[in-house]
């Protein structure tokens, strides 16, 4: 109950500031730097005084603390982002010179193929059977929360057959959620108590502040990644982490990871999961595995599941194995978000049992279940839609990291999985801050036309990042994206010349017999130079 | 003495551990008895007959109607466009159609007696989450909500479970037809003041569950002055709005709200829902409508946690929006309630029993008092089992609703077909003839 004391302690001490609400957007878009802790629950761009709305006037009447905190996270610039290109969406031949959505992790490469199963398999869709039957009515009456059976049955197979089969699921331990926010929070509620603490290792998806400590009360502590190991997970980094939640004075309930990675993009190597293995074994917490782009991973090293690990080394049937939970959602591998399927995998049956008694505040629509329980158990379509779209992203992949290479040396993380790359930009910000990186989004948003995702709306403890989505969009807007980049980064070389010409001209008039106008291609270099990033892989 | 090594193991949360779920409650306990025994016409003529479920199942062939003449509903239109752009729609302010079709259709059960804003529509996944989303944002963990007994069971978890917070009954008392007088809810504030509770707003269901009777005009204005005057809010949960079986008998919030030219309107929400009047519960379909800006923007960001599927928006887009169809179906819809309401009324005076004089709702409100050995909850529920295991009905009894008063039921007539209503009607009557011997 931490959050809710530290407000009331706020209104008693400090003089109760009375803001109307439509003003608490423009508090919250100032540019402020980040500040490195989390455990606030308040988003990275809220200046650190908490100003805490309270309502003065007798014809207001008070509304939650929920409403006026903010940690729906609706004011970070991973929205304002998105505000902008809503404002001025590029469109091929209505705005051509409108912004590019490349902040939306969608895929929508492999369409045509649901598309295609959906003309040769009407039935479904229309609530009717193989035998022509309609099914209407007892969908339409179909509201248990243990979920349509055939519709598990499909899915945990589903789950497998991404997995390469390596671990089977139980459909009994399954749980269905409308879409994997409600998983997440869901889970929060039923493993951490308002308070109780989640270690996340950074950079992780923006949405998260939301999911997980809004209506929970919980708390968000990093894990800090860092860029000269590939921001893989290690060991001292779970441990500083978890040293950190104790000063301030917070009980640590587990670890969530997202595997793959959002927004690196890359599957969590075995020496990662033996590790988390380990801390949550020696630590006795839980252990969240957010595997929503499990479908995604386009090229080696292959996916491991956390559950293999398990398998691998022996602890399905032990108490550890209790504390591993998995996440699942079909918006990123099958390009359904507006479904809302998602899913909680549990080996522990007090954990499902609460699970599945939550859910009923975010059941799946039984029509829905209905037709992805048809379509999931067509195996020749699972089959070649996985194999299929797995080739298209890993095109799209290679498409966007050579172009950032060709247009301005710009180099990506190596990544084998997800709908995005993390793009390294360090080397184009003015001054190594978060305010630089704000600086450079900004430019690429509003002078390249290009959204795309800053580290820092990713917690990334180091500026400079990027997340770009590459599968939300028509291949031609993907080469026009890059043809943008080239023409910023050749555009940002000039003002860098010029830049340091003018610098070199007030160097010549102070020492003009010694120096020389250096040649272009010395800034060039110094331009390009890279930190070498040192591989764990 | 050994020393015992205590290995701890990692607790759930408490919310997890919590028994607030109320699925221990007999309200639930009836519905096992049936899963294990169900009545079916053939296979099982002396299975327990299920009415304890507050299911429509009388206008479906309506809804199968429509949706057969009307294929662009379920398969997108065949517009190569029109399945990407709907699997893809995530948007938490909902399919504009669909919210413009929620709206109207909320106008259309009102008889077009008040006007429904579409943008202060929010949806959610079935009005279960839509009551739990307000209470989020209404009331802080340990505040309170003071909610008319008797309740639908269901708002102890919807209510309570995750929000922390409180229901405070207003006692209702059959010796004025359980109607909600100014005095009841005046003590029901005093009674959470004096325990040191906030007291929040007030939840009333009109009509409604499980009365099945619409709430007055003049009680609704009363609760109106009544929170106004306290300064919370008002959340009414017209989830049976369209089960009224004569449309001028229910009078909604907003009518009253609309005649006061929506002075003090913020502190009032509605809930809706498809599950009743359409008799979709399976599709999640709720809402949230409230006069009240803030309340909308943060139950809009709200909902992210609970959406309804973009396919199923698609589907009712256009259903909800023909007009034609839902002037029919909304009337042929409460002449068919009306129908059976009448049915189990009769049958039961046969029988002897008295029911609430109801107007409303899949259901009646059952007076078995004249019945019970002693007025209390034990007799209640002694009564409550021999109907489920000899006269295998299952019905709900009055204290699973937190009813003040014992000997009361809910009795559902709409989730059966006529033939299985007139069965269960003949048993009952065996019963009570059986008993007075």
């Amino acid at each position: 109950m931490a959050f809710f004391f530290q407000l009331v302690s706020l209104s008693s001490t400090s003089p109760s500031i009375y803001i109307p609400f439509k003003y608490t957007n423009i508090i919250t878009h100032s540019s402020f730097p980040p500040t490195q802790t989390s455990s606030s629950s308040f988003n990275l761009f809220q200046p650190s005084l908490n100003l805490f709305i309270k309502f003065q006037n007798l014809q207001e009447i008070m509304l939650s603390a929920k409403v006026t905190c903010n940690s729906h996270g609706q004011d970070s610039s991973y929205f304002l982002g998105w505000e902008e290109y809503e404002k001025n969406p590029y469109d091929e031949v209505k705005n051509p010179d409108g912004i590019i959505q490349m902040g939306l992790a969608e895929n929508q490469l492999s369409f045509d193929l649901l598309e295609s199963w959906l003309e040769s398999n009407p039935q479904p869709a229309a609530f009717k059977k193989h035998n022509d039957q309609s099914i209407f009515k007892e969908l339409a009456l179909f509201q248990d929360y243990h979920g349509l059976p055939a519709f598990k049955n499909a899915l945990v197979k589903f789950m497998s057959e991404i997995r390469g089969n390596t671990v089977s699921f139980d459909p009994n331990n399954l749980v269905l959620t409308a879409g994997a926010t409600s998983a997440n929070e869901t889970l929060m509620f039923c493993l951490a108590d308002p308070g109780d603490a989640f270690l996340i290792p950074t950079p992780y998806y923006p949405g998260f502040d939301r999911d997980l400590k809004w209506r929970t009360g919980a708390e968000i502590v990093p894990i800090h990644c860092s860029s000269l190991n590939g921001f893989r997970i290690t060991k001292s980094a779970l441990e500083e982490a978890y040293k950190q939640a104790e000063k301030q004075n917070l009980k640590v309930k587990g670890v969530l990871v997202t595997n793959p990675s959002n927004p690196l993009g890359t599957s969590l190597s075995l020496h990662e999961l033996d590790l988390l293995v380990n801390f949550i074994t020696s630590k006795n917490i839980h252990l969240i595995s957010d595997e929503i782009y499990s479908g995604t991973v386009f090229s080696s090293p292959s996916f491991i599941s956390i559950m293999e690990v398990l398998k691998t080394r022996n602890l399905m049937n032990t108490e550890i194995a209790k504390r591993v939970h998995i996440v699942y959602s079909l918006s990123k591998d099958l390009g359904l978000p507006g479904f809302r399927i998602g899913a909680i995998y549990s080996n522990d049956e007090l954990v499902v049992s609460a699970a599945t008694k939550m859910s009923s505040f975010g059941l799946i629509s039984s029509q829905t279940q209905y037709l992805l329980s048809e379509i999931l158990s067509d195996k020749k379509f699972t089959q070649t839609y996985l194999s299929e779209n797995r080739r298209r992203l890993k095109e799209r992949h290679d498409m966007l990291v050579k172009g950032l290479q060709k247009s301005g040396g710009i180099r990506c993380l190596e990544s084998n999985a997800g709908l995005f790359c993390w793009v390294d930009m360090r080397h184009l910000l003015s001054s190594k801050t978060f305010e630089g990186e704000m600086e450079l989004w900004k430019k690429i948003v509003y002078e390249v036309g290009l959204n795309i995702s800053p580290g820092s709306s990713c917690h990334c403890s180091e500026p400079g990042w990027f997340r770009v989505c590459f599968a939300n969009m028509a291949e031609e807007t993907l080469v026009l994206a890059m043809q943008r980049v080239t023409s910023f980064v050749d555009s940002m070389v000039v003002k860098k010349n010029n830049q340091s010409r003018h610098q070199q001209l007030l160097l010549n008039n102070r020492n003009s017999r010694r120096t020389k106008s250096l040649p272009k291609w010395v800034f060039e270099l110094s331009f390009n130079q890279r930190e070498v990033a040192a591989d764990e892989r | 003495m050994a020393i015992e090594i205590v290995q701890p193991s990692v607790e759930l949360s408490k919310i997890a551990l919590s028994e607030t779920h109320g699925e221990d409650s007999p309200y639930f306990a009836g519905w096992k008895a049936y899963d294990e025994n169900p009545y079916h016409e053939l296979h099982n003529p002396s299975g327990v007959i299920q009415m304890g479920l507050a299911e429509n199942q009388v206008s479906f062939d309506l809804l199968e109607e429509y949706l057969e003449s009307n294929l662009e509903s379920s398969n997108w239109g065949q517009k190569v466009s029109g399945f990407r752009e709907n699997a893809l729609f995530q948007d938490y302010h909902g399919l504009v159609s669909f919210r413009k079709a929620m709206a109207s259709f909320m106008e259309e059960v009102r008889g077009g007696k008040a006007k429904f804003n579409p943008e202060r529509i929010v949806l959610t996944a079935g009005a279960t989450a839509a009551n739990e989303l307000l209470t989020f944002i209404l009331a802080n963990p340990g505040d309170a909500l003071l909610v008319p007994t008797p309740y639908y069971p269901g708002f102890d978890r919807d209510l309570r479970w995750r929000t922390g917070v409180q229901i405070v009954p207003i006692h209702c008392e059959s010796s004025n037809n359980f109607q909600i007088t100014p005095e009841a809810l005046e003590a029901a504030y005093d009674h959470a003041r004096s325990m040191n509770i906030k007291v929040k707003g007030v939840l009333i269901t009109n009509p409604s569950n499980p009365l099945g009777a619409t709430i007055q005009r003049k009680v609704l204005e009363e609760i109106l002055d009544f929170v106004t005057r306290k300064n919370i809010h008002l959340v009414s949960d017209e989830i049976y709005s369209g089960s009224a079986f004569y449309a001028d008998e229910f009078v909604s919030i907003a009518e009253v709200l609309e005649s006061r030219n929506y002075k003090d309107s913020e502190r009032c929400h509605i809930v809706y829902s498809l599950s009743k009047d359409l008799g979709l519960p399976g599709f999640r379909v709720g809402t949230v409508y409230s006069y009240n800006d803030q309340v909308v923007t943060t139950a809009r960001r709200m909902s992210s946690f609970t959406l309804i599927s973009s396919q199923t928006q698609f589907l009712l887009a256009s259903m909800l929006s023909d007009k034609e169809f839902t002037r029919k179906y909304i009337k042929i819809n409460r002449e068919r309630l009306k129908k059976r309401y009448e049915m189990i009324i009769n049958g039961l005076k046969k029988a002897g029993i008295e029911c609430l004089k109801g107007n409303a709702g899949l259901f009646c409100w059952m007076n078995l008092s004249p019945y019970l050995e002693e007025p209390t909850i034990e007799s209640e529920l002694a009564i409550w089992k021999t109907i489920m295991h000899e006269v295998r009905l299952n019905i709900s009894p009055g204290s699973s609703c937190h009813c003040s008063e014992p000997g009361w039921f809910r009795v559902c007539f709409a989730n059966m077909s006529e033939e299985t209503l007139e069965v269960a009607l003949s048993r009952i009557h065996e019963f009570i003839t059986t008993r007075k011997q």
